[in-house]
């Protein structure tokens, strides 16, 4: 179910993720330090090539890192295998990375 | 205890790998009594036709373990008295494998495991050559002699809840041995064995939930064995990527 190409997959994506949480909740405990609206925060991310890499970069490796674990939970749960666990596993991806692209650029395209 | 007209109330799992049922036996208490002296005595007082498995009954063999109260136990080793429920005792044939009769159940799965795991002896030398001299204490050779104990009673096997979910994975025995031979100065294919552990049932699939470690009867810490080979495992895909 889950060889070493997934394993090590999902092992990069979470070290991938681990520093840009934690830079999501420092900025945004910085940033609402003085009171912050969201027309405020839209004008700081709207156009930034910073923070769409930022975001794009976070929401590529929960796509990848979720549905490899959602994988796991699915096949050790449900007893799914062989082609129908991996088309499971890349719609979950491809819905997360659709997801994740939309609101990623609702906050940072003008 | 010590009253020889205190009886437990005995449930013992008769079936076959089809379908089967606890059966209730009313067993004298003694002193010093162990699971499978329990097992032995309603075999031989009160139905000759139980099938359970044994050899050595003092834990070297790993034959006899099985499902006490819910948890797996060498039960040469297991003293009545450390685990009896008030008056009950519920005895059972090993998790996560199949039962051929009664508590006697098929480890031909894990035997092959254990193959599949590589665990086995790659020779660096011919007889004709002087035997390897081991230092005893590098590293290395203190991770395999953690795990040279293992007397295959199948106990982790059967705690095992990554088995359960996945009748593929290779389980912790098989891994720790694994392991043990990775680290062994005397083995030459260690490439083998990380590539025999890392695939589709291998050591990634271990949730590290530690159920192993908790109940080998020996205190061998499969979990551990596992994790160096995850170690090692990604390592080797780095290298082989250069």
């Amino acid at each position: 179910m889950l060889d070493i190409r997934l394993y090590m997959l999902q092992r990069i994506t979470a070290m991938i993720m681990a520093p840009l949480t934690l830079g999501h909740i420092a900025v945004m405990i910085y940033a609402i330090q003085g009171g912050l609206s969201s027309a405020e925060i839209l004008g700081r991310t709207q156009g930034s090539v910073m923070w769409f890499l930022f975001y794009g970069t976070f929401v590529v490796a929960v796509s990848v890192h979720a549905a490899i674990g959602l994988r796991v939970i699915v096949a050790e749960t449900f007893k799914m295998a062989g082609f129908a666990l991996s088309v499971l596993t890349w719609s979950l991806c491809l819905i997360f990375l659709f997801m994740g692209a939309r609101a990623v650029m609702a906050v940072t395209m003008l | 205890m010590s009253s020889e007209q205190e009886k437990m109330d005995v449930s013992v799992w008769r079936g076959d790998a089809q379908s089967g049922k606890f059966e209730h036996f009313e067993v004298p208490a003694q002193e010093s009594q162990t699971i499978l002296d329990v097992v032995s005595w309603i075999q031989q007082n009160q139905d000759p036709t139980l099938s359970y498995r044994y050899a050595c009954r003092v834990g070297m063999c790993g034959s006899c373990a099985m499902m006490v109260n819910g948890v797996p136990r060498w039960t040469c080793r297991t003293h009545v008295n450390k685990v009896l429920d008030g008056n009950k005792l519920e005895v059972g044939p090993l998790r996560n494998l199949p039962v051929i009769k009664d508590l006697a159940t098929d480890m031909d799965v894990f035997f092959d495991k254990w193959v599949a795991a590589e665990g086995l002896h790659h020779p660096t030398k011919s007889r004709e050559e002087p035997i390897e001299q081991i230092t005893s204490d590098s590293a290395e050779r203190m991770e395999a002699n953690a795990g040279i104990e293992c007397i295959n009673c199948s106990i982790c096997y059967a705690a095992c809840d990554t088995v359960t979910g996945n009748p593929d994975y290779l389980g912790p025995a098989a891994l720790q041995r694994a392991w043990t031979v990775y680290n062994d100065a005397k083995d030459a294919d260690k490439q083998v064995v990380l590539d025999a552990v890392s695939g589709v049932g291998g050591c990634l699939n271990c949730h590290s939930q530690g159920s192993c470690s908790l109940h080998c009867p020996n205190d061998l810490n499969p979990m551990n064995a596992i994790a160096g080979l995850k170690r090692a495992s990604a390592a080797s895909f780095f290298r082989r990527r250069r």
